[in-house]
């Protein structure tokens, strides 16, 4: 219900566009609407399709329209119950590195830009580049590297034989979970360059005065971000913790070369095994691929206009 | 420096006797603003320079070696060549990969860039839901590759996909196309689903710039008679140019990374009409265990972004948005 009283207030809601501004200059409304609807259409034909087909049995599939809705009497949800059956477990792992990473990078980016952005020394323009330069660097680039590290270092086994304390007998926690911090730190380390940009771009809004006063008050640098920065920032967290919610939550590249083939496989790779898996059970995959996006997706839908709001900056 | 250390300096002039000894001098030292932040930036920064810049370091020695992950790499410097980027130059599959990239990037960013504006323009016009069709333009943006891979495999197919059955419905059947393994089409195919994906982006972009456009422009446009083609070509577009830069920047440079949905879709091999660099080195390096060339290819794709990134960082440097 959320989701759709959000979806009204964003209606009801009225962008503040130059409709207004060009209004009583001569133009179709009629034309501007067909197009606005065809467009729309069009855009979400795929996400419609991909619905329709993930109600059917294979046979109806492979018989009728993929854009139709299949007869009320077959429609069936076995592909659904298949595909979470499947991907269940990868979207738990998924979760267990999500969460940390988002939070992580969203500190660690708070705290890098409000110590990059409040003060005024030479240094500071090289160091952003450094942090802009690293949100392009194609991941391409590391994972040679990466992969050779991991086979050399053995996390699973160090963190076995923690002095007298093996980590893997503590209840919960599997040797597989290795894998997961893995992915948690890179998530993380990547994250804080994109992360660090979004709150800079915020920090640099905010009145100067006020950490001028809060200085001149005797206030240390770390006292004026706790008592001051910190408050300002919650609107903020919540824009780059969306954001990075669904990065980490979407990225394949790094959960392919690291865990895949092991049990800590995230669910963006759990998925792709099932659509090469089941060549012709497209109804299974798109199931698949619509659970793999429901986290993301309700994110988005709830706080669209956060979302929207990150890319500006 | 800062309005703070100057102000406190001339505090410390007019008050502080206490702050001439050593000591204070010290104290003082601590105080500045440079050493205070420290603590803040300096352990994100350190971890990604690690991190990141490290594993570039790496990579670039690794590509040097020519390790195919049988022993260890050698780093010696005796051992070290060229020998990997010399291969390169007469590999015709990094030909076809690098030609393919620089396609993609220039058709996708161009393509974006219109279908973007397009969007972005019609949003603005609208008053009612415009918030609503913004959230589902930009929904596609919110996905995973693999997700919108399993989708746009579904479109894409011969028999029953969408795109064909369309396009047997009205009549023109004989224009339907094996998308995904017609040579001619494959690269095509994978512009139109990334565009998809993508020009809502282009859109949150253009639409953020549209807003700071003030409102006086359009008043005095208005009053001078203008009509709503001379608005559009004299007064909105030329204000978007900023735009189109940054769009330009981020979207070339995710083509570069755009592996995931083209694993997704093809496996390993795209083949060579289809095959980016971004493909490439996966394949060499994890499938074919060419570390070394897969090493290489990495490093050309960090060259190929950091030509591409520097003069728009300084660009934005001069304009004071760094």
């Amino acid at each position: 219900m959320n989701i759709i009283t959000e979806i009204k207030r964003m209606a009801n809601a009225r962008i503040d566009g130059s409709a207004e501004c060009l209004r009583g200059i001569r133009s179709s409304r009629v034309i501007l609407h067909l197009i606005t609807i065809g467009v729309l259409a069009g855009f979400l034909l795929p996400l419609h399709s991909g619905v329709m087909t993930s109600i059917k049995t294979p046979s109806e599939f492979a018989e009728t329209l993929p854009m139709v809705p299949p007869n009320i009497g077959s429609i069936t949800i076995e592909p659904w119950t298949v595909a979470f059956e499947t991907l269940s477990t990868s979207m738990i792992n998924s979760l267990m590195f999500t969460i940390p990473a988002m939070v992580g990078s969203a500190v660690l980016g708070s705290i890098a830009a409000y110590g990059l952005t409040m003060v005024d020394w030479r240094g500071q323009v090289g160091i952003m580049s450094l942090f802009v330069a690293a949100i392009f660097v194609p991941k391409q680039a590391l994972l040679v590297p990466i992969s050779r590290f991991w086979s050399i270092v053995d996390l699973q086994g160090i963190l076995a034989n923690l002095g007298p304390l093996n980590l893997w007998a503590l209840p919960f926690l599997q040797p597989y979970h290795a894998t997961i911090f893995e992915l948690a730190v890179y998530h993380t380390v990547f994250g804080i360059s994109i992360c660090t940009l979004l709150f800079r771009g915020y920090y640099l809004t905010i009145d100067q005065s006020l950490i001028e006063a809060a200085k001149l008050d005797g206030a240390s640098f770390f006292a004026t971000y706790w008592h001051i920065i910190r408050p300002l920032s919650y609107p903020m967290f919540a824009v780059v913790c969306i954001f990075q919610f669904t990065q980490i939550w979407n990225e394949f590249l790094f959960g392919l070369v690291l865990s895949s083939g092991t049990q800590a496989a995230p669910a963006t790779v759990t998925l792709n095994d099932l659509n090469s898996g089941y060549a012709q059970l497209y109804n299974r995959q798109a199931a698949g691929a619509f659970i793999v996006a429901i986290p993301t997706l309700l994110v988005y839908l709830m706080f669209g206009d956060k979302f929207a709001k990150a890319q500006e900056y | 420096m800062s309005l703070h250390n100057r102000v406190k300096n001339r505090l410390s002039i007019v008050t502080g006797s206490q702050k001439r000894d050593t000591r204070g001098r010290i104290r003082e030292l601590l105080w500045t603003d440079f050493v205070q932040s420290m603590p803040f930036w300096l352990p994100p920064t350190a971890m990604l320079v690690i991190f990141v810049y490290g594993s570039v370091l790496w990579n670039m020695i690794i590509s040097l070696t020519d390790f195919q992950g049988i022993s260890r790499p050698e780093y010696r410097v005796s051992n070290f060549d060229l020998d990997m980027y010399v291969q390169m130059l007469s590999d015709p599959s990094f030909h076809s990969a690098a030609r393919n990239t620089v396609v993609f990037m220039i058709a996708f960013t161009a393509i974006c860039l219109v279908i973007g504006l397009l969007l972005a323009l019609l949003l603005d016009r609208q008053v009612k839901f415009g918030s609503v069709f913004r959230t589902i333009y930009l929904l596609p943006f919110s996905l995973s590759y693999v997700v919108t891979g399993v989708l746009w495999l579904w479109m894409f197919n011969f028999e029953v996909g969408v795109i064909n059955t369309l396009l047997r419905i009205i009549g023109l059947g004989v224009f339907a196309q094996h998308w995904l393994s017609n040579p001619n089409l494959k690269l095509l195919s994978v512009i139109l689903a990334l565009v998809w994906q993508y020009s809502g982006y282009a859109m949150v972009i253009y639409l953020a710039t549209l807003r700071t456009i003030p409102r006086a422009h359009y008043e005095a446009a208005k009053v001078d008679g203008a009509s709503l083609y001379t608005m559009y070509r004299k007064v909105i577009i030329p204000q978007l140019s900023s735009a189109v830069v940054s769009i330009s920047v981020v979207l070339m440079l995710f083509t570069l990374k755009a592996f995931s949905w083209l694993y997704v879709v093809f496996g390993r091999n795209p083949g060579p009409a289809a095959d980016i660099l971004g493909t490439m080195m996966y394949r060499e390096a994890f499938a074919a265990t060419n570390w070394a060339y897969g090493a290489a290819i990495g490093t050309v794709l960090f060259g190929i972004t950091i030509t591409m990134l520097a003069p728009y960082l300084y660009w934005q440097y001069k304009r004071g948005e760094l």
